[in-house]
């Protein structure tokens, strides 16, 4: 999406050939299985999603603050709030966004502005190695290192085996590349004599960097950590390791707590029938993530898009 | 023209501040903190990379032998698990996310590239595959769970698992081979069409030779995506289908992968079982990076030409 396709298609002239035209059309088909996906995606999740609202009021699933989706539907243990799995995802998306938007732009800044092109060279592949690590290698990580670590620093009766903080920030170094590539893209490309005209008034390189290119960027830079914020609400397998399985309305982050990701994992691992309640619980939580990903994702192009438009 | 001054000078000018000015040395003092402290967020990653793969090495070395490639997971006899399934899954998976995304995404990128008029279709596409590479995989889990498992009925089998991550990875593979065919100098589609090649033979015999090491680097970067992704397949619930007797060969079966079997060996009671997570994490970061070494020398050698 980055640049538009040259102005003269010499090829997208019209053969004559009637074979060559069914291969094109056979093309043209394969170019159309990316929109069918999204329609697809789209009529699964409301086949499921529609009579889930019918076994429940939408009131029961956004006026009520415990998750409890299991067992039969009258009786008095059950209850389907989503609150519990939003603020799960949230509280562990901002644990990210802590630790990823300050080295992420800090990583950015380094790269665009100050590093040399050796420097650049290495570090830049470097940090896509790093977006590149399974995540569920990143949530072994997170269990087995990153939370007995908090244990041993803050307390084993303060911070739970399972807890949010520890997903977090493993979710946040995740989500660094992401941040730091697109702010990244964001500062080179602010012009040369916005720079120099900066350090024509004698301002210095970090002056130069934080009051001119950062602010003249800062829509890229925006987009970037909410494209990041987007990767974070739909990331599964750390929280699906390192978070446990109980949704909690709770602000500490050292409890266990269960994303609506995490949920979606954990209710196919016990093998729901597809007739099931649980079976359309998990399609409703999927709508929800779905149209929140998307919707912060059209938020970061649109934004991406004004910003193209400044120079 | 003549030079105009944009801001009319201050009618009085106000007296200088002493405290206002920065002391040379302080400021040069201040520009390298800044320095060190946006470099050192940087290192952060980099770092934490090191740490990982450290840590994983030296929890799983002294599991990964050859009963431990041989031998099937096992809650029985914890001490004797494997990861069989696994590499045997992952690779049958390979196999059919390559075969199927590779022509399919190539196409596309073909099509979109060369043929497709610039339009309204062409820009809904566009739009709709950058919006695609932002779902979360796990609605992908769903999305298999609903089309491939339950409506074209291939239950929780290999190429249900298979064909999700197909779909996953279209959008990765169909956006780097568009811009590896873009990369394709516009002369060489001018000199075929100019020696009578029709489009199609242009296309195929001169741009699609050129634009093959971009386009090779970037499938198989979106391939190793799919074979590092757990969440699809644990939706689809392939795991808990896989009989003691499945064949990992056969698409009609259940199947595990090496990230799930990851997931199994950490969530397992047992310790001796939890050990085994990091020895098959260490098997999964091989492949992954004999597939990431290929890219990169397919990349290089393209440059070099």
């Amino acid at each position: 999406m980055a640049t538009s396709a040259p102005p003269l298609n010499p090829l997208a002239a019209r053969t004559s050939r009637p074979g060559e035209r069914l291969i094109i059309h056979v093309l043209r088909l394969f170019a159309g299985v990316s929109v069918l996906t999204t329609f697809a995606i789209i009529v699964v999740l409301l086949v499921e999603t529609v009579p889930f609202f019918r076994d429940v009021s939408l009131k029961a699933f956004f006026g009520d603050t415990v998750w409890q989706p299991f067992g039969n539907l009258d009786s008095e243990q059950f209850h389907v709030g989503v609150w519990p799995l939003v603020n799960g995802t949230l509280m562990i998306t901002l644990i990210a966004l802590t630790v990823a938007v300050p080295l992420g732009l800090g990583a950015a800044v380094y790269l665009s502005e100050y590093a040399s092109p050796r420097v650049r060279s290495t570090l830049k592949p470097t940090l896509e190695v790093l977006a590149g690590i399974p995540t569920v290698v990143l949530g072994y990580f997170a269990l087995t290192l990153v939370t007995p670590m908090l244990q041993s620093v803050l307390g084993a009766d303060r911070v739970e085996f399972f807890n949010a903080f520890s997903p977090g920030i493993v979710m946040g170094i995740m989500i660094v590349p992401t941040i730091a590539s697109v702010s990244e893209d964001a500062m080179s490309a602010v012009p040369r004599a916005l720079r120099e005209a900066g350090y024509g008034l004698g301002a210095s390189r970090s002056e130069v960097a934080v009051k001119v290119v950062l602010p003249a960027a800062i829509s890229g830079v925006v987009a970037a950590i909410i494209l990041g914020m987007s990767r974070a609400i739909g990331e599964t397998m750390i929280v699906a390791i390192a978070s446990g399985a109980s949704p909690t309305m709770s602000l500490n982050p050292f409890v266990s707590m269960q994303t609506m990701t995490g949920y979606i994992a954990q209710a196919v691992g016990g093998e729901a029938p597809r007739d099931s309640f649980t079976y359309r619980s998990l399609f409703a939580v999927g709508s929800m993530l779905f149209v929140i990903t998307l919707g912060l994702n059209m938020i970061a192009s649109r934004v991406v898009r004004r910003y193209r438009q400044a120079y | 023209m003549s030079v105009t001054s944009p801001v009319a000078p201050p009618a009085t000018v106000p007296p200088l501040d002493p405290s206002s000015f920065v002391r040379p040395r302080r400021r040069a003092l201040r520009e390298q903190a800044v320095r060190l402290l946006l470099l050192s967020a940087t290192l952060v990653g980099v770092v934490v990379l090191a740490v990982l793969l450290v840590d994983v090495l030296l929890d799983g070395l002294g599991g990964l032998d050859r009963q431990f490639m041989t031998s099937y997971f096992s809650t029985l006899d914890p001490g004797s698990s494997g990861v069989l399934a696994g590499w045997t899954g992952t690779l049958s998976l390979m196999v059919i996310v390559a075969s199927l995304a590779f022509p399919l995404g190539v196409g596309a990128a073909l099509y979109l590239e060369e043929f497709a008029a610039p339009g309204r279709l062409n820009r809904i596409i566009e739009t709709n595959l950058s919006n695609l590479a932002g779902v979360p995989s796990v609605v992908y889990g769903l999305l298999g769970v609903g089309v491939f498992v339950y409506v074209l009925d291939l239950g929780r089998s290999l190429l249900a698992g298979g064909l999700t991550l197909v779909l996953l990875i279209l959008p990765v593979i169909i956006v780097t081979s568009r811009q590896a065919i873009r990369a394709v100098p516009g002369q060489l589609r001018e000199g075929g069409l100019g020696l009578g090649a029709t489009p199609w033979q242009t296309a195929w015999k001169l741009v699609l030779p050129q634009a093959m090491p971009g386009i090779m680097t970037g499938s198989i970067l979106g391939l190793s995506r799919a074979i590092g992704e757990a969440a699809p397949l644990l939706v689809i619930g392939a795991a808990q289908a896989r009989r003691a007797t499945s064949n990992p060969l056969d698409p009609f079966e259940g199947f595990v992968a090496l990230p799930l079997e990851i997931f199994s060996f950490v969530g397992a009671p047992q310790k001796e079982l939890q050990a085994l997570a990091a020895s098959a994490i260490i098997v999964l970061l091989g492949l992954l990076l004999t597939m990431n070494t290929i890219a990169v020398y397919l990349r290089n050698r393209s440059t070099q030409s």
